[in-house]
């Protein structure tokens, strides 16, 4: 029983701390934000998809194992499809088969 | 009514390949979930209360090793820091949003957050709406994976190894989005020749002022993989997100000038 009751504690920290995250930005500037938060809100985004983009591939190790080959084609597949067809859905599910049939059966 | 089904139509379809990835990765975490020895109700808390992918993920192993509530609150704080980032890009778009936008606030994770940031909606969408079953699909399709993936976990009947590229696939996808977006605004900014000018000068010209628009205009996104890359070199792949927070910031600060000026044209 104390350990649901733990558990439970555990997953109500862990969703207050990630919903204060969330909310700290909205809260500390719920007035008018200063012109460089803005600026920031502006080019963040860019920015944060390369952060994104790095933080998905961090786990490859170039020297180890498949020395991030299969992510590096299907990464490619992805763009070159993407700049060909503009088709969202097609690029997705083509580099991710891809993906699977390289580290299923290749690597 | 009419501009209401629309958005919701148009959200509907924005929202299909997360429909994918989430019901992917929730399952994952379902899976996880119930080799950890957990019932599917926490599966339903927890996609519900918490809603973050990768915390979920850690969130496991801290329930399965009965880590103490500081440990989980610092845990957590690392490892969903980044959400600061999206906060600060969503507070002029989501300005005026009305009572939901405490939903949309809570519901802003990285997969939300690639749909709201840098779309671009039709006129005749509702924009809060369209902001609004974004995050509420998103949310629907999170919950689906997590519950089935703990509910059915392993009896999955074929080898689903690499299906959760699937959100790096995503990640290149809007990263391309932008990249193109940004790309025509700047071919637009570029003034057009002065007459006195040769055909061949003002070509030249021309090209080169595409060129150094062309190079501005991507600093961010240039930034945020090089400063990123760079922290995962130095600081190793469990410690770089916040460096490169710190060095993004640092740079886009440094860059500020050169960038708002290259924006006035838009």
């Amino acid at each position: 029983m104390t350990e649901t009751i733990h558990s439970f504690l555990l997953i109500a920290i862990i969703a207050a701390v990630t919903a204060s995250i969330r909310f700290m930005p909205f809260v500390v500037f719920r007035k008018d934000a200063p012109r460089v938060i803005i600026y920031l809100g502006k080019v963040l985004p860019h920015a944060i998809m390369g952060m994104l983009l790095v933080y998905c591939l961090k786990g490859i190790s170039i020297f180890t194992g498949a020395h991030g080959i299969p992510e590096f084609i299907s990464i490619a597949f992805v763009v070159a499809v993407h700049k060909w067809r503009h088709n969202t859905l097609l690029s997705l599910i083509g580099g991710t088969a891809i993906y699977m049939l390289l580290v299923q059966l290749v690597f | 009514m009419e501009r209401k089904r629309k958005t919701i139509r148009y959200a509907f379809q924005a929202s299909l390949p997360i429909m994918a990835g989430y019901i992917v990765l929730g399952i994952g975490f379902g899976i996880l979930l119930q080799n950890a020895g957990y019932s599917w109700l926490y599966a339903v808390v927890m996609s519900i209360a918490i809603y973050a992918g990768s915390m979920q993920y850690v969130a496991v192993e801290l329930l399965a090793g009965g880590a103490s509530l500081a440990a989980a609150a610092l845990m957590t704080f690392f490892v969903n820091i980044r959400h600061l980032f999206y906060g600060i890009s969503m507070l002029e778009p989501y300005k005026n949003t009305g009572l939901k936008k405490p939903y949309l606030i809570f519901a802003l994770t990285d997969e939300t957050f690639l749909l709201v940031c840098t779309p671009n909606i039709p006129g005749d969408i509702d924009r809060n709406g369209y902001y609004f079953f974004i995050s509420l699909f998103n949310q629907i399709y999170w919950v689906i994976g997590c519950v089935s993936g703990a509910l059915l976990g392993n009896i999955i009947p074929f080898d689903t190894t690499g299906v959760d590229f699937v959100m790096t696939a995503l990640f290149v996808v809007i990263f391309l989005e932008q990249w193109e977006s940004v790309g025509k605004i700047a071919k637009k900014a570029a003034p057009k020749n002065e007459s006195t000018d040769s055909a061949a000068q003002n070509t030249a010209k021309s090209l080169a002022l595409r060129i150094k628009n062309g190079i501005i205009t991507h600093i961010p996104a240039v930034t945020g993989l090089a400063a990123s890359f760079l922290c995962l070199l130095i600081f190793g792949d469990e410690d770089f997100l916040i460096p490169s927070m710190v060095l993004i910031s640092a740079v886009l600060l440094a860059a500020r000038g050169r960038l708002e000026r290259g924006e006035m044209h838009d």
